[in-house]
């Protein structure tokens, strides 16, 4: 997610460079807004990105750094620029600081930066963001310097306390000692003197070989304890005093309007304050969040829908089907993202055909989409997951009508994202600043969704449809393929708009070792448009390209005769993909020989943001005829591993997330209108389905990448190829459980 | 109306429609906010409450229906329960949005059965959802708690359903 969202900032940057050399030297920074249009709206000239992202905004730097706050008692407080949402990022966040520092690291604790993309730009992006499993990755450089800067610090006051060389001492727990004099003071005691030492700009960094925290099973998450007895603070839990509850009428079709509505019932409903249009549809204002839906209910909306998407989920996907057949409009265009030797002879000869089809999926979160939002004049002031803080100041200056910079994000802990707190139109925040616009005062609005809005608002992972055509040469290798991937752009209305290759769509086909070690390779891109909001879904691409890759290459080892573990060894082999080898060895060293009774393993591997994972799931087929996943060997490569048990989480937790996509994942739509809404319908997996996951990391120097997302992908097809060795036939489409009940 | 609750051992008297979500008047109106709102439908188990000691859906569960029996919320197992013990110990909670409710199942499972089986959590845990996957950390803290409440000095109040009551 990373490099699309960079090109929110490097747009911005040319936005603001070209607007910037029209304009006089000098000007302040006020002088210098200028409507330059970014995505219709105002954005500030003249200066960086990130000074137009801050400006406004006041944040207290202390003595140790944006990322580094120490009280008097030498307790140690992280400022994570990364919202948690699940993936255990503040925990690796804070042993990276406190390895290098030194720090007792049951003294450390975390806390969130508020928005000010100056100080707390994600380095990948430009942006204040979250997203494309990056945390860790984008600030392994930036906090092992804040933490060595900040150690410095504390010996450089302590060498001049005690009169001795600094090299003559050590650090330990947040203890700094000297052995020969066998002096030692707190972080505590040295505070002030350290405070006043001027952080050194290059600070010596650690040889990863003598870290003793990184890496270790001491680094623990710091949440636990407020997740299990329940003061951790969602949005949904913010209290204040006079704050009212909104909830809203939404249309059922995508792109519909409010024609006029009829409030009379609403407001007659005991505790609702207010009734107004917003462009979204109708809020409805109260005092409580009953109230607020009672209200709701009583409303009756009539809804102008003549630019509506009315086609359903079917005709989506047929039409996409039509486009892959080369019987598409005219308008839509085939984009080649990977093109090898001659693409005439690709078709040439006996054929591997297979075609698969991803539907819509929802994100559902645990938490709904929520916000809190309080507006005075051109003031505001929002509490709430915001995933990317700097998109959010922009949309939200737009509707107040400031300086994206003064917009204040405190943000809080949200109940999940995969995704969906970052958009380009900051949706759900949006509609709250509206509402929270139309009350004033700076009264604190809370919007509400129930899961019936969340799950038909869209922000869907988009269908996709994959046509495959691959010829083996005569020792059953691909000598030649032929790929055709027709899906909705994520990318097309971007704030800097549509991208020559929305990468989204292809990224994990575009790169694969297979790819690679085939010498014919014509493969492209259809987006035909739709209109329904499509938005990233953890592991983004590779929720289908993995899926698509890794089972076709199981039926064409299946074809050659071959074992499909020996058969992608060869392929890596040929392909140069080291990464690949060693986690797919690790992973059947680690299995071993002897399957679970009455189990049937099924491998795949796939690399998706920096990282890769290689999976042996044990698959057999439950009473009642649904495949049901037990054990599941995994090894993951993501560089230097910090936090090993939370690369352990992700790995488990991403692994249900794409095993419920891969089963039962889907969304469907009828005329329109949304057809799954609640977990009623949308079915998630629960206990009694859940797999147990085992997860090996792989030893590696180099630089940490991601594991929120990359264990997504891998189950799916790893099922889909157990299914294949159990004599079944190939999965082509998505999910593997049909519903019972339309 | 006026509406009189026993919640977490107190008493507490709430206006309220008796037709209002249990879980509603606790957060909103009570301030309790540990329970979290997830379908609304009693489908999902993030709003897990205790009514005398029996796991509820307190979205789906009319307030009326509370009058007069001993409620008890996440907040009213006091933060040392084993369960929240080994929650913490084996780090349970990804985002955390659904782990009230999943404490609060288990918390009944262990007062029915000090040790559970697999089946047994099977069949407990399965109305809780937990979109980030943390399933086999919560069957592994259960396990755990019920361990660590084996452990306790006083096996009787150790016992998770007595801890609960009080």
């Amino acid at each position: 997610m990373s490099r699309y969202i960079r090109n929110i900032a490097e747009g911005a940057q040319s936005a603001a460079t070209d607007a910037g050399s029209a304009s006089p030297g000098g000007a302040t920074r006020r002088d210098v807004i200028v409507a330059a249009t970014l995505a219709g709206g105002a954005l500030l000239v003249g200066c960086s990105l990130a000074d137009a992202m801050s400006a406004g905004s006041q944040v207290e730097i202390g003595a140790f750094g944006p990322f580094i706050k120490i009280a008097a008692d030498g307790a140690v407080t992280v400022i994570s620029k990364h919202i948690e949402f699940g993936q255990g990022n503040h925990a690796g966040l804070a042993a990276i600081v406190a390895e290098e520092l030194d720090a007792d690291w049951a003294r450390v604790t975390v806390e969130q930066a508020p928005a000010n993309a100056k100080l707390y730009a994600n380095v990948g992006m430009g942006v204040q963001g979250t997203g494309g499993s990056t945390a860790i990755a984008n600030s392994w450089d930036q906090l092992r310097k804040a933490g060595a800067g900040a150690r410095a610090m504390f010996v450089q006051a302590a060498a001049n306390r005690w009169q001795v060389a600094p090299g003559e001492i050590t650090v330990k727990d947040g203890l700094v000692s000297h052995a020969a004099s066998g002096k030692s003071a707190s972080f505590g005691d040295l505070i002030a003197d350290a405070s006043r030492v001027t952080p050194p700009e290059s600070p010596t960094l650690k040889d990863p070989k003598t870290f003793t925290l990184i890496g270790s099973q001491r680094v623990r998450r710091k949440d636990s304890v407020a997740k299990s007895n329940g003061t951790a603070v969602f949005t949904l839990d913010v209290k204040e005093e006079g704050l009212l509850t909104a909830m809203v009428a939404h249309a059922p079709r995508f792109g519909a309007t409010v024609a006029s509505f009829d409030d009379a019932a609403a407001r007659k409903v005991a505790g609702v304050v207010d009734v107004f249009k917003i462009p979204t549809g109708v809020a409805v204002v109260a005092k409580n969040t009953w109230a607020a839906r009672q209200g709701r209910e009583a409303l009756k909306v009539t809804w102008e829908e003549s630019k509506v998407e009315a086609r359903g989920s079917d005709a989506i996907l047929a039409d996409f089907k039509k486009v892959a057949a080369g019987q598409g409009p005219a308008e839509v265009k085939w984009t080649p993202f990977e093109t090898k030797g001659d693409p005439a002879s690709v078709t040439d000869g006996e054929l591997f055909e297979a075609t698969y089809d991803f539907p819509f999926l929802a994100h559902a979160t645990m938490e709904p989409m929520n916000c809190v939002a309080r507006v005075k004049g051109n003031n505001a002031h929002l509490t709430f997951g915001s995933q990317i803080p700097t998109v959010d100041q922009l949309n939200t200056a737009r509707i107040v009508g400031n300086l994206p910079g003064a917009v204040k994000i405190d943000t809080l802990f949200a109940g999940g994202s995969f995704g969906r707190r970052g958009n380009f139109q900051s949706d759900y925040a949006v509609e709250c600043v509206h509402i929270a616009k139309k009350v004033g005062n700076g009264t604190a609005v809370k919007l509400v969704w129930t899961r019936e809005d969340d799950m038909r608002a869209g922000y869907f992972r988009p269908i996709v449809h994959h046509d495959v055509k691959v010829r083996l040469d005569k020792d059953g290798f691909p000598a030649s393929w032929r790929h055709r991937i027709v899906s909705q752009s994520i990318m097309k209305g971007s704030p800097t708009g549509t991208p020559k290759l929305d990468e989204t769509a292809v990224e994990g086909a575009l790169g694969s070792p297979y790819l690679k070690a085939t010498p014919v390779v014509d493969a492209q891109l259809a987006l035909p448009d739709v209109g329904v909001p499509v938005l990233w879904w953890r592991a983004v691409g590779a929720t289908h390209t993995a899926f698509v890759m890794e089972h076709t290459i199981d039926q064409l080892a299946r074809k050659a005769g071959k074992d499909p573990v020996d058969y992608r060894k060869a392929l890596y082999t040929k392909a140069g993909a080291k990464r690949h080898l060693a986690v797919l060895e690790l992973a059947m060293e680690k299995a071993g020989p002897t399957v679970t009774e009455g189990y049937t393993r099924g491998v795949a591997v796939h690399e998706s943001f920096g990282s890769v994972v290689a999976q042996i799931a044990e698959v057999k087929i439950a009473p009642g005829g649904e495949p049901r996943v037990g054990r599941v060997v995994t090894a993951i490569d993501c560089g230097i591993a910090i936090a090993t048990d939370q690369i352990a989480a992700q790995m488990e937790g991403g692994t249900c997330f794409g095993l419920t996509a891969a089963l039962f994942g889907q969304v469907t739509l009828k005329d329109g209108v949304v057809q799954e809404t609640n977990f009623d319908t949308y079915r998630s997996l629960r206990m009694n389905e859940a797999p147990t996951v085992e997860t090996y990391i792989v030893p590696s120097g180099n630089a940490p990448s991601g594991a929120g997302e990359p264990g997504t992908p891998v189950i799916g097809p790893a099922v889909a190829n157990a299914l294949l060795a159990m004599g079944r036939p190939a999965t082509a489409s998505l999910p593997m459980v049909k519903p019972t009940v339309a | 109306m006026a509406i009189n609750l026993e919640v977490n051992g107190k008493a507490v008297a709430v206006e309220a429609a008796d037709d209002t979500p249990l879980l509603w008047v606790l957060r909103d109106d009570i301030g309790l906010t540990g329970s979290k709102f997830g379908c609304g439908i009693g489908q999902c188990g993030a709003c897990t409450v205790h009514i005398n000691g029996q796991p509820v859906r307190s979205c789906s569960t009319p307030v009326s229906a509370a009058v007069g029996q001993k409620v008890t919320t996440i907040e009213g197992l006091g933060g040392s329960h084993p369960a929240q013990q080994a929650w913490a110990k084996l780090d349970v909670p990804q985002c955390g949005y659904c782990q009230s409710g999943q404490i609060m199942s288990a918390v009944a499972l262990l007062a029915e059965k000090p040790t559970p089986t697999d089946e047994d959590i099977d069949a407990a845990m399965a109305g809780n959802v937990c979109r980030c996957g943390t399933y086999q950390r919560v069957r592994a803290a259960i396990k755990e708690a019920a361990v660590i409440a084996k452990a306790l000095p006083d096996t009787t109040s150790a016992a998770p359903a007595a801890a609960v009551a009080n």
